[in-house]
């Protein structure tokens, strides 16, 4: 089973360096390209590649790319969106904080295939060994000549910067991430104009996520056949799965996409911890529906768990166990969203506190009645295309599924006016 | 007024973007870095320096998570309060600190010590409940560890 993401991880975790990393293969794919390959034959090879997007939407990567005009116009810009704050998730620091020259290779050859010369890794503050990591390997990367003026004597420039947020979840939303690099609050821009058109500073630019970016080196090494054959399923490629919850051995695997849920879960993460069933799990952060124990033997790719009525979304499973509360669950997640709404559209700002305070009150056994109804109201209103952007759709994912396939426990908190779990 | 240093170091983030005040959020990350936290005073000094009206840079700073405009301690301790770290037992720890350093969340000890904020989702959900001191990260917490964890700290 091939694992071209990770392979190279050193066991103690520490960044690979330059050397290390071309001794490994590294810059190989950008040499080749240097060399002689066109931006618009990288573009088609990615889509050919059927590469999606590893940030959570699964967007096709190539088709994206390929929005940007294509002129001399300048600056345009490529930004990996470091982010990572989706609840539930630690796959991108695993690359960010081990792998850094994959993600600058692929950096490279993304801008180069879109034409940019400027480039940006936005990166989330947290992470602070991400940081020094990826620092140095800019820095190493500019004296090598793999960044800079005239890269590998091609003619083609691209800048490089690292930029460290400031904590704020709206900012791994693409359009917000563009007003916070601006300096402005991250709050999300309105699309059309897509940021391909109209990005950073009004100029194109694309956003792709850290793991969506590190695959790009290996496509143009191995190319879009090889990148088909490593999965089980139609969705090409592999995928950093992770697990956390009351498994035995949570943690973060790169494996073929198209595994299923149970084997993720039994061989992967050692199953559920002695003593307790597994009841539940979101497959892909905190805003997407919860899948139940029927759904054990779905495929975890794009295509599968949407036809289950759920998003892979970023691949990391949260695990809901029968011994832990689902209202409570439920509850940790929706005051998550309700905090980082950016509070610039009414229906998010004001909707998302309510549905909280709901919850809470059925926690701690004040339910009524009526507030069944009341949060089924807002899965509907604050659904998809009641709000600006995708924050609250994504907070009621997982309220509307755990209404559906664990109302009875929601009515028992009420029934009893107390948790059962307390 | 600010330092030579911090204008300095603006400077820089100044130097590649395309319109000056587009740098202020690295301008106020500078600020702090050097005076714990973002006074009235220090607010102003940077909107003048970045062109802005205190107005315009507040509206900034007051969004962002970790720009603080309140005084904090020496050492911030955020713990991680998203679902994974809620699973597996990040509420017991949150007790034992509020406990232990007599304050609740947003506040700072009268020593000037600690400051105990709330945080999203550290990223390490595999090794939860976890914590972050200052830039320290500490996985998989229990509350027998939290006493020595905090010695560390002066």
């Amino acid at each position: 089973m091939e694992k071209p993401l990770t392979e190279h991880i050193r066991e103690d975790r520490r960044p690979f360096s330059l050397k290390e990393y071309e001794k490994v293969g590294g810059y190989e794919a950008l040499r080749k390209v240097m060399k002689g390959m066109s931006p618009k034959s990288i573009v088609d090879l990615v889509k050919d590649s059927n590469l999606r997007g590893r940030g959570g939407a699964g967007f096709s990567t190539g088709l994206k790319w390929s929005f940007v005009p294509q002129n001399n116009s300048k600056p345009k810009y490529l930004i990996a969106n470091a982010d990572e704050m989706e609840p539930g998730t630690f796959k991108d620091r695993i690359l960010l904080e081990c792998t850094p020259h994959q993600l600058i290779e692929g950096m490279i050859l993304s801008a180069f295939a879109i034409q940019a010369d400027q480039s940006f890794v936005f990166l989330r503050w947290a992470y602070h060994n991400a940081a020094d990591a990826i620092h140095e390997a800019i820095h190493e990367a500019y004296s090598a000549g793999y960044l800079g003026k005239n890269i590998l004597g091609s003619g083609y420039d691209l800048d490089m910067h690292l930029h460290t947020g400031v904590g704020r979840y709206m900012c791994g939303e693409e359009t917000a991430l563009l007003n916070s690099l601006e300096g402005k609050r991250a709050i999300p821009r309105a699309k059309p104009p897509f940021p391909q058109i109209s990005g950073l500073f009004g100029k194109p630019t694309i956003v792709n996520n850290v793991e969506t970016l590190c695959n790009i080196p290996h496509i143009i090494n191995k190319g879009s056949d090889w990148f088909h054959k490593l999965s089980l399923t139609q969705d090409t490629g592999t995928k950093i799965f992770g697990v956390s919850g009351k498994v035995k051995k949570p943690g973060a695997w790169e494996l073929p996409l198209g595994i299923t849920m149970r084997e993720l879960i039994n061989e992967y993460a050692g199953g559920m911890q002695d003593g307790l069933k597994f009841k539940g799990a979101l497959p892909g952060g905190a805003s997407v529906e919860f899948l139940v124990e029927e759904h054990l033997d779905v495929k975890l790719d794009y295509t599968s768990v949407a036809a289950a009525g759920s998003r892979l979304g970023t691949g990391t499973l949260i695990i809901l166990d029968d011994k832990t509360c689902p209202v409570g669950f439920v509850q940790n997640l929706e005051y998550f969203f309700a905090q980082e709404s950016c509070g610039f559209c009414t229906p998010c700002r004001e909707g998302l506190p309510w549905v909280s305070k709901i919850l809470s009150s059925i926690d701690e056994g004040a339910g009524r009645e009526e507030d069944m109804k009341l949060l089924e109201f807002h899965t509907k209103y604050l659904g998809p295309g009641n709000t600006f952007c995708a924050l609250a759709p994504g907070a009621m994912a997982p309220l509307q599924s755990a209404i559906k396939y664990f109302r009875k426990d929601f009515e028992q908190h009420i029934h009893e006016q107390k948790c059962p779990w307390k | 007024m600010l330092t030579t240093d911090e204008k300095n170091e603006i400077e820089k983030a100044i130097s590649i973007v395309p319109i000056r005040k587009s740098a202020c959020i690295e301008a106020l990350k500078v600020v702090q870095h050097h005076r714990r936290w973002i006074s009235d005073e220090s607010l102003k000094d940077v909107a003048a320096y970045m062109e802005m009206s205190p107005e315009e840079l507040d509206s900034v700073a007051t969004f962002y998570n970790l720009l603080f405009r309140r005084p904090v301690g020496r050492h911030i301790i955020l713990v991680c309060d998203s679902i994974s770290c809620w699973v597996m037992g990040y509420e017991k720890i949150r007790d034992h600190l509020t406990q232990k350093l007599g304050i609740r969340f947003g506040e700072t000890t009268p020593d000037d010590r600690f400051t105990l904020l709330p945080n999203c989702c550290l990223g390490t959900c595999d090794t939860a409940p976890a914590l972050m001191i200052d830039k320290d990260l500490y996985k998989n917490v229990t509350i027998e560890q939290l006493d020595e964890i905090l010695q560390k700290y002066s």
